[in-house]
């Protein structure tokens, strides 16, 4: 018999169907879809009816799915050839919006490519999670400590940067992303216990590195009655607007906070709650549902990967989805502190779109490009 | 496992606990799932019905519907006082800053300085609403709404329909009227009593607002507006302003410091003319004084000297015990009244009792006065409305003084007959002399047309009324003290009176109070009316000489404006229409 058939992805071979020749993972596809769905219509309703706000986002969907595709044909391997090259960009870039970079809303965050402009911080979150992962998969699991702390500063790097940006957001995600590659890759239990320890303890001093606005970001998430017009406005309007849906909700467009504009940023941060006011528990349960599909779906696909870096990679970008959504809604609820992050796929807005599914073209990548031998 | 044998080829070791972090990720993510429910539950079932009524709370929004107060009118339905719409402009300081590009148009239209626009603006920064001027006319209000939908800004721009009061009579009514505050409420005159009759009721009603106050729909109507009853006035706009414009002119031409005088139907007491000085403009509210305030003709009393002796001259005609050619010895020009002395300007000799009138003698009187029993007099005084207030229904009415007979001494039985030691007001004056214009009877006074009036009372027989006046037209006669008072074509019959001035509790030199009461035509008078002048400064000071030409030119005036026939021509003609007055 001749050596088996390597430049084929063998899973189409097991399972022949069309997705799957495309390199395409049917269920996460599926998932996938159904949100971008359910975010399309929300928007419509979010944005007081304005059909050309959904189509532009349908637009960024598109080209998001289509860049999707793309990054699901290239093998893993690939990937992580390139990571470090990704990774070098995505460092330089932040240096550049450093010096040359566009304020707005009171950060630096902007790079202006003539074109578009987009913040370099999104590449990170694919970056780093590449890189470590890449470096780790190269190197004897459980990873030694030196090998460890060259890891470590990979992830804190990019993370200052973008947190002198200011973007507590992006960094918090960031380093999230290169946390879980760590642990995936197998970062022992007891320098996990210590690390806890370490974020615990360092909680209270890290409270000295905030800016004002940050601090009272804290102070009104545990007291948001203080100051009910100043910034305690968006988190109240927001508890109203998601308890007043109730079991069954408003019904679609007849939220009121939403639409009498009474609840700030509606189509993008605070989205969850237009769809908690209209849709009430039984939306947010099939919204949660399906993002808990997506992401078990993306667990399931790093647990199946046949390499380390394909295992760490998938994993680590499918609980930074997670983390998107549980701050996304963990502060809209009232659960978590006021952090500027958008409520994945649904949210308006064409960035942290297209990041997160260029991640799981990654993740359809890593799981279409097995080999099987048959037994 | 294949799985197991790929990890055998590649490099590394494999890993024992690989599960067990699988395991442990899909367990925190679970609790996440689980926490983010648990919340969503928390908020949209437990805290539901609270976190929707706090919603409403801010949508809906209870909003006034504005309501007018009554209109104040004269008898012929003139206005006096009128609630005209205005509008509140409001901003959203939010949005309008002070840097925006309206600001000088805005500032224009406001009738503002764009400085004090931004003042007011800065001033109100974090604030979502700020009022930039009240009481701005519609048409005004009307530009700067377009200016706003022009510009897209009508969420930040506004205005709230308000009234404002105006009187188009200003300072010719302003005490009988009164003024409001700025929200409305009566707080003199007119205005005042008559507060809840006039006064709109404000409506309400539901409607659903969004965060930027723009109202989208009306849910309903909680409560209808419901605008105040219109008050219409026996005044007589024309009369009014005529009696208003001659005393202005005589308190400036005498250099007095005030006046009051007061107009009645002589037929059924209504207040046709109530004026006073000084007055102030009730549309412009920035020169008010108290003096200008006070409603001289009800709340100020005075002693009423001379003008008393007909009234104390008719309790005599009424009793019988004197006629007008009854003669009276007034010689040698006083008279000891106990241990004081009662004088006459000069010595008049023997007079008959309508020359004592006539001359104004105080011996005269007093030689009537002094037949009575006292209580006899002071229950004449007191059905004449001496000592109670005349119920016109304006604030502040005095009741003036009318000593308690008991506590009378022969002296002051004779200085109360010429008008000393008792007290009155001007509309007091003209109200006691209803009772000498018409069948003896005296005349509740009304301000509020349509309102019930007490039953006119007796004083004194018809005939008495009639002689009297026969009596009083000497007065305005030749030889008489108010020759002044005589009006071309009418018989005037009426009484000077010229009475020292009290200041600070006793009587100053060379300060004096001015006043003449007459009734017209005397034959079958329609008006009475009543002057008082204040403290005139000039040369003049008697009643004859100051207060009886205003008289004079008020009731001419008034009489051709009621259209009422000459009852004196001295050709053929005039005897002809004094036969066709008399029936």
């Amino acid at each position: 018999m001749p050596p088996i058939h390597l430049d084929l992805a063998p899973g189409a071979r097991a399972n022949d169907s069309p997705a799957a020749r495309l390199h395409l993972d049917l269920p996460l596809l599926i998932g996938l879809l159904a949100l971008c769905a359910a975010g399309l219509a929300i928007l419509y309703s979010a944005g007081g009816g304005r059909i050309a706000l959904v189509e532009a986002q349908a637009m960024r969907m598109g080209l998001g799915l289509l860049l999707m595709a793309a990054v699901a044909q290239i093998p893993p391997p690939w990937l992580k050839r390139w990571s470090p090259w990704v990774y070098a960009l995505g460092i330089a870039l932040l240096v550049a919006v450093m010096f040359g970079g566009e304020v707005g809303k009171g950060a630096q965050r902007w790079l202006n490519l003539g074109l578009f402009r987009f913040q370099p911080s999104e590449i990170l979150k694919l970056a780093v999670p590449m890189m470590v992962a890449a470096w780790l998969a190269e190197r004897p699991l459980p990873p030694r400590p030196g090998t460890l702390a060259v890891a470590l500063a990979m992830i804190l790097i990019p993370v200052l940067l973008i947190a002198r940006q200011p973007d507590l957001g992006t960094a918090l995600l960031v380093a999230m992303a290169g946390f879980f590659a760590l642990f995936m890759a197998g970062l022992s239990w007891r320098l996990l216990g210590l690390f806890t320890a370490l974020v615990a303890a360092g909680a209270p001093l890290l409270w000295h590195f905030m800016r004002e606005y940050q601090r009272q970001r804290v102070l009104t998430f545990l007291n948001p009655e203080s100051d009910p017009l100043g910034s305690g406005y968006h988190i109240i309007q927001s508890m109203i607007a998601i308890g007043s849906g109730g079991v069954y909700g408003k019904g679609f467009l007849e939220g009121t906070q939403s639409h009498l504009e009474f609840l700030p940023e509606r189509t993008t941060d605070f989205i969850f709650a237009v769809i908690s006011e209209e849709l009430g528990l039984t939306g947010v349960l099939v919204l949660l549902a399906l993002y808990l599909f997506v992401i078990g779906r993306g667990l399931y696909i790093a647990s199946h990967a046949q390499d380390s870096y394909g295992r760490i990679l998938a994993a680590s970008l499918t609980l930074v989805f997670f983390v998107y959504l549980f701050v996304n809604t963990g502060m809209v609820t009232g659960l978590l502190p006021v952090v500027g992050v958008p409520l994945p796929l649904v949210s308006y807005g064409g960035t942290s779109l297209v990041t997160i599914l260029l991640g799981f073209g990654m993740l359809m990548s890593i799981h279409t490009h097995r080999r099987l031998l048959i037994a | 496992m294949s799985r197991r044998q790929r990890k055998a080829r590649a490099r590394h070791a494999p890993e024992p606990d690989y599960a067990r972090r699988q395991a442990l990720v899909l367990g925190l993510l679970l609790v996440g799932f689980a926490l983010l429910l648990g919340r969503a539950f928390e908020r949209q079932v437990l805290e539901h019905e609270f976190l929707l009524e706090q919603g409403q709370r801010r949508y809906l929004r209870d909003l006034p519907l504005p309501a007018h107060r009554g209109q104040i009118l004269d008898r012929h339905g003139e206005p006096l006082a009128v609630s005209t719409p205005m509008d509140d402009i409001w901003a959203d300081p939010r949005h309008l800053r002070p840097d925006h590009p309206l600001i000088p148009e805005l500032a224009g239209l406001l009738d503002l300085t764009p400085e004090a626009l931004r003042q007011r603006l800065r001033e109100a920064a974090g604030r979502g609403f700020v009022y930039l001027r009240h009481a701005v006319r519609p048409e005004i209000s009307a530009r700067i709404a377009a200016l706003a939908r022009r510009q897209r800004i009508s969420g930040w721009l506004g205005r709230e329909r308000t009234y404002r009061r105006f009187y188009p009579a200003g300072e010719v009514t302003a005490q009988v009227v009164g003024l409001t505050d700025t929200d409305e409420h009566g707080i003199a005159g007119l205005e005042k009593s008559y507060d809840t009759l006039l006064a709109g009721h404000a409506g309400l009603r539901r409607v659903i607002r969004d965060a930027q106050h723009r109202i989208l729909a009306e849910v309903e109507q909680v409560r209808p507006a419901r605008n105040g009853r219109d008050l219409r006035l026996t005044l007589d706009r024309r009369i009014q302003f005529l009696a208003y414009r001659e005393l202005k002119r005589t308190v400036r031409e005498h250099r007095a410091q005030g006046g009051s005088a007061v107009v009645l139907d002589a037929r059924n007491g209504d207040i046709l003319a109530l004026v006073n000085q000084p007055a102030y403009n009730p549309n412009d509210r920035r020169h008010l004084t108290a003096k200008g305030l006070r409603n001289r003709a009800v709340t100020d009393r005075f002693e009423p000297g001379s003008t008393m002796k007909p009234l104390v001259m008719a309790s005599a005609l009424d009793a019988g015990r004197v006629r007008p050619d009854t003669p009276i010895d007034t010689d040698p020009g006083y008279l000891k009244v106990g241990r004081n002395l009662v004088r006459d300007h000069r010595n008049y000799g023997l007079l008959d009792a309508t020359s004592v009138l006539t001359k104004s003698s105080n011996v005269g009187i007093t030689r009537i006065a002094l037949e009575f029993p006292p209580q006899d007099l002071w229950q004449t005084f007191h059905r004449l409305g001496l000592g109670q207030v005349p119920a016109s229904g304006l604030p502040g009415e005095t009741a003036g003084v009318l000593p308690a007979w008991q506590g009378w001494g022969r002296f002051e039985q004779a200085t109360h007959a010429f008008g000393y030691g008792l007290s009155l007001s001007t509309l007091q004056l003209a109200r006691a002399y209803t009772a000498v214009a018409g069948d003896g009877r005296l005349l509740p006074v009304r301000l509020v047309a349509g309102q019930d009036a007490a039953a006119p009372e007796r004083v004194f027989s018809a005939a008495t009324a009639r002689t009297l006046r026969r009596m009083l037209e000497t007065v305005t006669g030749p030889g008489g003290t108010a020759t002044r008072a005589a009006i071309p074509g009418f018989r005037v019959a009426g009484k000077t009176g010229t009475v020292k001035k009290v200041v600070n509790g006793r009587y100053a030199r060379r300060r004096y109070q001015a006043l003449f009461v007459g009734l017209v035509p005397a034959s079958d008078p329609r008006l009475v009316m009543a002057v008082m002048i204040d403290d005139p400064r000039g040369k003049a000071y008697y009643g004859g000489l100051v207060a009886a030409p205003l008289f004079a030119r008020v009731m001419a005036g008034a009489l051709r404006l009621l259209g009422v026939a000459p009852d004196a021509l001295d050709d053929a003609g005039g005897r002809l229409a004094r036969a066709e007055v008399s029936p």
